[in-house]
């Protein structure tokens, strides 16, 4: 880079649109996964039950869901808010890593079925007599764990490389892929496609030889999910702040313009698609061990919404943004599901029409802003009496900026 | 020899209209090329042609003996071909410099560019082009944020650097001083010789004063083409766009 100017003082919105790291954001991203990953897992093994420090074996179930979502959400981000496409079959992609790891907890649990047969149970009640031949190899913890990344890959490369190569692109790509989750929800909730049907699979045992059931495994799955946490982050990161990173945040707010300076925007979006779904794939795997089961619910078109509002409630194209948006949206739903089971869509619709009107930029921003004295915050409640001048003139002429599907270069060039 | 560009009988139609009919226009390399015309007479959509972002009903479009005509975007650009579009088009949300560096020479794949770091070279050509397009101040500053004036010394600045072999400029000094159209001029027209230039002008003066040969374009077809002093004075010419 050129020496740094003075010019620096990049207005929030711009500095979201230009995808140029808020600075706090790997620090955000770093206490989570060391929380998620060292101080609860250890506090709910080390202290006894009793001390005051001691975390609950419900809680560190539930905070390693929530960190799957997080890796969900990051991935999430990756493709929709750096490379401008926005999926709604993420949801398919996490439940095609899910039922990997359960093929594999099935076949873990042996002959301690129900029925005492080597067949996962749900086959036994259909009278299927041997196993289909697309669960060989699921008895391999690693064979299992590479299909829960390969499988949601492939199909996210097939599917993504004719979409992208007609130039489906914008809203249309997104209600494709919401056919897409559809359809895979009516096949998994098939009995014949061999999945378990609309019950899914479940009642694991063990995983790798320990006790599902043992609040260590527990702690050691929550640990590992942090770990993940991290490595995706870490993954992502590199990979926006990588030269091709620029390409896709290019690509993203001008298509037309990075296809004429030489790039091929198939590849560029195929790239973060298929590593977005098998990023999602991971999350799945590692979720089913800790929630004991996997069924086509997961699939729902709405889960795969869901997911896109995450990231929009934490902040586009920031990352740290989608996982705080992932725990503060999940946290609320674990919490309002019980208290107000009848009220909590109506709360996610409202969050989710209040995060777009008033701040676009998720909450990430409106806390930056708070920090710079820009944000709309601010406009309510002071700028923490810190500088207020960098967000002058500058923001009002960034605000055009889009951070919207394709198209955009063409629209430049109409008269 | 034949000809480094050949568009032939190219036709285009939006709707039963004809933007292009029966277009055949050569180019040497090495030349410069101004193209004038009335508004609408298709300009643009000739240069939406040559470089794939539009595609002729019917005709063929030859680069250096190949047939371009059916080539993706990118594959165009990567045989040489470069395009400043006549609104300028920057990359709003990243750095001039950033802006520079994405249209860098070099390879475009994206497995290599997740691992590429500017090359010397390539570094040096950027800080070359910030000084040529005067822009070394405004590095750091977002494309976006850019005068309209600076915005269009950008994008040339973004053409220059792909080093393309044929150079399609459209409209290149709309909203710039007289100055800046000086120093304009002196930029396309030291680039004619080793590389091949098409300008897409309104601005008489400007195209008096770079052009060698002169292509008028009227309604889709080629109206008259040559010297510029010839061209200034053929009655056809005078009739539909000079005299005006
Ligand atoms: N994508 C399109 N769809 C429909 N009509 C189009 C399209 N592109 C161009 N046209 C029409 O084709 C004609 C030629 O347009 P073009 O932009 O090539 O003209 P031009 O010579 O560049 O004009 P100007 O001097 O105004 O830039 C115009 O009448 C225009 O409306
Ligand atoms: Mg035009």
């Amino acid at each position: 880079m050129s020496p740094a100017k003075p010019t620096k003082a990049v207005p929030t919105l711009a500095g979201f649109a230009a995808a140029r790291p808020l600075h706090w954001n790997s620090w955000v991203a770093g206490v989570v996964c060391l929380v998620v990953g060292v101080i609860i897992p250890v506090l709910n093994v080390g202290p006894s039950p009793r001390s005051a420090f001691h975390i609950s074996d419900f809680f560190v179930t539930l905070v390693g869901k929530l960190t799957c979502y997080g890796i969900v959400a990051v991935a999430m981000d990756l493709v929709w808010g750096y490379a401008g496409v926005l999926s709604l079959c993420h949801a398919v992609f996490f439940a095609l890593g899910g039922y990997a790891m359960g093929m594999y907890l099935m076949r873990a649990i042996g002959t301690e079925g129900n029925y005492r047969s080597l067949l996962p149970d749900f086959m036994v009640f259909l009278d299927w007599k041997e196993l289909p031949w697309y669960w060989e190899g699921f008895n391999r913890f690693g064979f299992a764990m590479a299909m829960a990344l390969i499988v949601p890959g492939v199909v996210a490369f097939i599917f993504g490389f004719f979409a992208f190569r007609s130039r489906i692109g914008g809203v249309y790509f997104s209600i494709v892929t919401q056919a897409l989750t559809y359809a895979a929800m009516l096949l998994f909730f098939r009995n014949a496609t061999g999945f378990g049907g609309n019950n899914g699979l479940t009642d694991f045992k063990r995983i790798l030889g320990y006790p599902l059931r043992e609040p260590s495994t527990r702690a050691a799955l929550c640990a590992i999910t942090g770990l993940a946490l991290g490595l995706t982050y870490a993954l992502c990161r590199y990979i926006i702040g990588s030269r091709a990173g620029r390409v896709m945040t290019a690509m993203r707010d001008a298509e037309a313009k990075v296809r004429f300076s030489g790039y091929d925007p198939v590849a560029y979006k195929l790239f973060a698609w298929t590593v977005s779904a098998m990023l999602c794939g991971l999350a799945g795997a590692l979720y089913v061990p800790q929630v004991g089961i996997i069924n086509p619910s997961e699939m729902q078109p709405s889960s795969s919404v869901e997911i896109a509002i995450w990231v929009a409630v934490g902040g586009r194209g920031t990352l740290a943004g989608a996982i705080l948006g992932a725990f503060l949206v999940n946290g609320a739903k674990s919490w309002l599901t019980v208290a107000f089971p009848t009220a909590w869509l109506y709360f996610l619709g409202v969050l989710f029409v209040v995060v777009t009107l008033v701040v676009p930029g998720g909450i990430v921003e409106s806390f930056s802003g708070l920090l710079k004295g820009g944000g709309f915050l601010t406009k309510y409640f002071g700028g923490l009496g810190v500088k207020r001048a960098a967000a002058g003139p500058e923001t009002a002429a960034a605000a055009p900026v889009s951070t919207g599907g394709p198209g955009v270069g063409e629209e430049q060039e109409q008269p | 020899m034949s000809a480094q560009l050949q568009v032939d009988k190219v036709t285009v139609s939006f709707d039963g209209f004809r933007a292009l009919n029966d277009l055949t226009l050569h180019l040497e390399a090495g030349e410069l090329r101004c193209i004038v015309g009335p508004n609408g007479a298709g300009k643009t959509t000739l240069m939406d042609i040559i470089t794939g972002k539009t595609r002729p009903d019917v005709g063929t479009v030859t680069f250096e003996g190949k047939d371009i005509t059916r080539f993706a975007e990118h594959e165009i650009v990567a045989l040489g071909i470069g395009r400043k579009f006549q609104r300028p088009t920057v990359f709003p949300g990243h750095t001039v410099f950033e802006n520079l560096e994405l249209t860098s020479h070099g390879p475009k794949g994206v497995f290599k560019m997740l691992f590429a770091r500017l090359t010397a070279d390539q570094r040096q050509a950027i800080e070359k082009t910030l000084e040529l397009i005067g822009l070394t101040d405004h590095a750091t500053r977002l494309a976006g944020l850019l005068s309209h004036g600076q915005k269009q010394w950008l994008e040339i600045g973004m053409l220059l650097i792909q080093q393309p072999k044929l150079l399609l400029v459209d409209e290149p000094v709309a909203g710039m001083t007289q100055q800046e159209i000086e120093r304009t001029e002196e930029i396309l027209s030291g680039l004619a010789g080793a590389h091949t230039v098409v300008v897409v002008e309104h601005d008489m003066d400007f195209v008096r004063s770079i052009a060698q040969k002169v292509t008028v374009l009227h309604e889709g077809s080629v109206l008259a083409e040559g010297q510029m002093s010839d061209v200034q004075n053929d009655p056809k010419v005078v009739e539909v766009y000079l005299g005006a």
